[in-house]
């Protein structure tokens, strides 16, 4: 399948690393994000949330 | 702390919501003739001007970038202020962004029905306005950062993320798709050819349909949804994953759109990929809308807003979970070029971008002018109208296109195509049309059933241009939490933020597009290829403008009910020199990849092109192909020949040194041979006419590979 890159990307040496690095970068990422989502402070997420019902300065609303 | 006073800007935003309802009116109502015009093919009232080829871009482009354009800026303009307890950046700034808009569209709806188009699906607009677009873009981009930048409140709630990705990656798109060389003022050709050029189309084409009908608005329901339900968003936590994964994945899956083309197979393996990864965060983003109404269900069963906001949620969830089963090749298969896919993208269009925008607009306009909904029965009938509308206009383009693979693939015992005829799996459908035209007008009612509540709700009350708020400033040394995270981090600092996604973006691009384009053997090239002539250039070009593309593809795929219908599979190879390339999306009409291969299947002579374009009744009794008769008074515009040629040259098309002085004389060349030819089956026409460039392009196509020409 790869046949049409492979021969042009077997002439980088060391070039087996690469989608390695790439998949583990990604995968740190996300991983790093699910951490911390879970890890989020409860105020942090309530706060957050409630900012579009924040409706101190809007009149009329939910009328109708 | 002290409180400082200000005013939102409620007129920008109630500027474009008016033209949302204006230019969805429009949109729909060419979306409506467009549906008709496939029952009756003399619907464009024998004028150019109105045939499907250009009233169908006029609708795609209406109905995206109008209505769904206006809708994300009146919502991006409302929002924004009030999560960031500022006044949009600059008025006039916002001022440019509509009117700007605005001229825009005008532009567009001119120049489409002129003819005037690149060719390239959803960036048909020739390279002007495209210069246009992007400065017009800009301003919205600037007017947006200056607004964040000057906020009240430190950090961005997750709304603003979606509006920043969209920003940065429809920039990024734009401009890549649209590099092109302008012949004159309204035609230019595209930089890239064939395969290239089709990869970064359907990359700009699904990403199109990510970051402008997708993000803007999943960022739109991350604000309209709590608000009209009073209730904060189910999951603040997943909304961030939901973010990342979907900017992160969705740039990849652009190639499968070209499953079995003559695309390389790694690029529509890495689509497959990525598109069912897709389903992971669109399903989170969905589940998140969806249980944001928890608890809320009593108001849902009244109020037509929160209902509207429902279906348009569940059809993002439905046409999400089509789209990855869609770029699975075996369903790719039978899904590709047929009215599915049409179905597919309408339970998106009218469900999701139609019912959220229409949510929007039932929550936004009582509070814009102050008052009550004028009749919240009419917005039932209208969520009614609606909903009927889709599954009307969905059910039977479904139908139609399962029926219509069936009847191209099945064989009869002693291995003959069942149905030769191309015609006799068209015909089939048209009560499938008409079905779908009928759902489309029930949609259309609905709408204006809302124009007028609306009208009548924005007469009874009175709007608040400048609407008085306050707020405290940021505090100028802000100290984070201790124990906060890099995301609390990125949440603060928008420039960032702005960085860090279109990081993320160009990964996904770069890794596709850079291989197809750095390493030649993606594209092995084929000795007998040669480029067009001079008469056949110029019959492309009138191909383009009639927007022949729209209904033909020019993309055998290697199947053998391809095969023996039309021939030899297309080759990579073979489109070096197509700037743009004309694979097409769609078959209403069969395949012309190789209709000029005289010992073809599909051959026809000379003098059956000449009387079919006339009327395509005479030689096909059954056909819902419009009448071309404009193209035998019009004359082959052979001035531009020599540009032409030039910029051929300039994108690398290896004609000789100087040709362009003498190509106009090979065009009269040829042009006299298909007059003569066509003498002799006793039709008179003189050369200079644009049918002869016409079937001289048709003529051409795919009788490079040949053994015979």
């Amino acid at each position: 399948m790869m046949k049409f890159v492979k021969q042009y990307m077997e002439t980088i040496a060391g070039i087996e690393i690469y989608p390695l690095i790439s998949l583990c970068i990604f995968f740190l990422f996300f991983v790093a994000l699910i951490v911390y989502v879970v890890r989020m402070n409860k105020n942090q997420v309530s706060f957050m949330e409630s900012m579009p019902l924040d409706n101190d300065n809007e009149f009329a609303e939910n009328n109708n | 702390m002290a409180l400082e006073k200000f005013s939102y800007d409620n007129k920008i935003v109630k500027m474009f919501a008016i033209a949302t309802i204006l230019w969805g009116v429009v949109g729909m109502l060419v979306g409506l003739l467009v549906a008709f015009q496939f029952i009756f093919p003399s619907w464009n009232f024998g004028l150019e001007y109105t045939t499907f080829g250009r009233t169908r871009p006029l609708h795609t482009n209406a109905v995206i970038f109008a209505f769904v354009g206006n809708g994300i800026f009146a919502g991006v303009y409302y929002s924004l202020q009030r999560l960031l307890k500022t006044r949009m950046y600059n008025d006039l700034l916002s001022k440019i962004n509509f009117w700007g808009w605005q001229f825009i569209i005008v532009c567009a709806a001119v120049t489409l029905l002129a003819g005037f188009t690149t060719g390239k699906e959803y960036a048909e607009l020739e390279w002007p306005i495209d210069i246009l677009i992007a400065g017009i873009w800009v301003v919205f981009g600037w007017n947006m950062f200056g607004t964040i930048l000057k906020r009240r409140e430190r950090h961005l709630y997750v709304a603003i993320w979606f509006y920043i990705a969209t920003f940065v990656t429809v920039a990024v798109l734009h401009i890549v798709n649209s590099f092109e060389l302008p012949v004159s003022l309204f035609k230019s050709y595209s930089l890239y050819a064939g395969v290239q050029d089709a990869l970064v189309q359907w990359w700009y084409g699904h990403n199109a349909v990510a970051f402008f009908l997708t993000t803007p608005y999943l960022g739109l329901m991350y604000y309209f949804v709590p608000k009209a339900a009073n209730r904060p968003v189910y999951s603040y936590r997943l909304s961030i994953i939901h973010f990342w994964a979907l900017i992160f994945l969705y740039i990849w899956a652009g190639p499968h759109h070209l499953l079995y083309t003559a695309l390389p197979d790694w690029a529509q393996s890495l689509g497959v990929v990525f598109s069912v990864m897709l389903i992971a965060p669109s399903w989170g983003g969905m589940i998140n809308g969806l249980l944001t109404l928890r608890g809320a269900w009593d108001k849902v069963r009244e109020d037509a807003t929160l209902k509207f906001m429902v279906v348009a949620i569940t059809a993002y969830g439905m046409s999400t979970f089509e789209g990855p089963m869609l770029s699975l090749k075996s369903v790719n298969a039978i899904a590709h070029f047929t009215d599915w896919i049409v179905a597919h993208v309408h339970v998106g269009a009218l469900g999701w971008n139609g019912f959220l925008t229409f949510g929007m607009l039932y929550w936004l306009f009582p509070v814009l002018y102050k008052t009550k909904l004028y009749s919240s029965k009419m917005a039932n009938i209208h969520f009614w109208l609606g909903t009927l509308g889709i599954v009307f206009y969905a059910v039977p383009l479904y139908w139609a296109g399962f029926t219509q693979h069936e009847m191209w693939k099945e064989f009869t015992d002693s291995g003959q195509l069942a149905y030769p005829n191309f015609l006799e799996t068209v015909t089939r459908i048209i009560p499938m049309y008409a079905m779908r035209a009928l759902g489309g007008t029930l949609y259309f009612i609905g709408v204006l059933v809302m124009v007028y509540n609306l009208w009548q709700t924005a007469k009874a009350g009175s709007a608040v241009e400048d609407e008085p708020a306050e707020a405290a400033a940021l505090e100028a040394n802000y100290k984070p939490h201790s124990g906060d995270h890099w995301h609390r981090w990125i949440e603060r600092r928008p420039v960032q933020f702005l960085i860090l996604s279109l990081v993320v973006v160009l990964i996904g691009g770069v890794f596709e597009l850079i291989p197809t384009f750095v390493i030649k053997s993606n594209v092995p090239t084929i000795a007998s290829v040669k480029p067009y002539t001079p008469l056949e250039l110029q019959g492309r070009d009138i191909y383009i403008r009639e927007g022949c593309y729209v209904c033909h593809s020019q993309m055998i795929r290697p199947f053998r009910f391809e095969t023996e219908r039309y021939g030899e599979y297309s080759k990579a190879g073979e489109f070096v020199y197509d700037h743009p390339f004309q694979w097409g999306s769609k078959r209403t009409g069969p395949d012309l990849a190789r209709i000029g291969v005289k010992s073809g299947k599909q051959y026809k002579p000379n003098s059956w092109h000449y009387a079919h374009m006339y009327d395509p009744r005479t030689t096909s009794p059954g056909s819902i192909m419009p009448p071309y008769p404009w193209l035998y008074e019009k004359e082959i515009d052979i001035e531009s020949t020599p540009a032409k040629i030039e910029a051929m040259q300039t994108l690398g098309v290896p004609y000789a040194e100087g040709y362009s002085a003498i190509a106009n004389d090979d065009l009269q060349y040829q042009a006299e041979e298909i007059t003569n030819d066509l003498a002799e089956s006793g039709i008179e026409v003189s050369s200079s006419k644009e049918i002869i460039a016409l079937i001289a392009y048709l003529q051409r196509l795919g009788t490079d590979i040949s053994s015979e020409k």
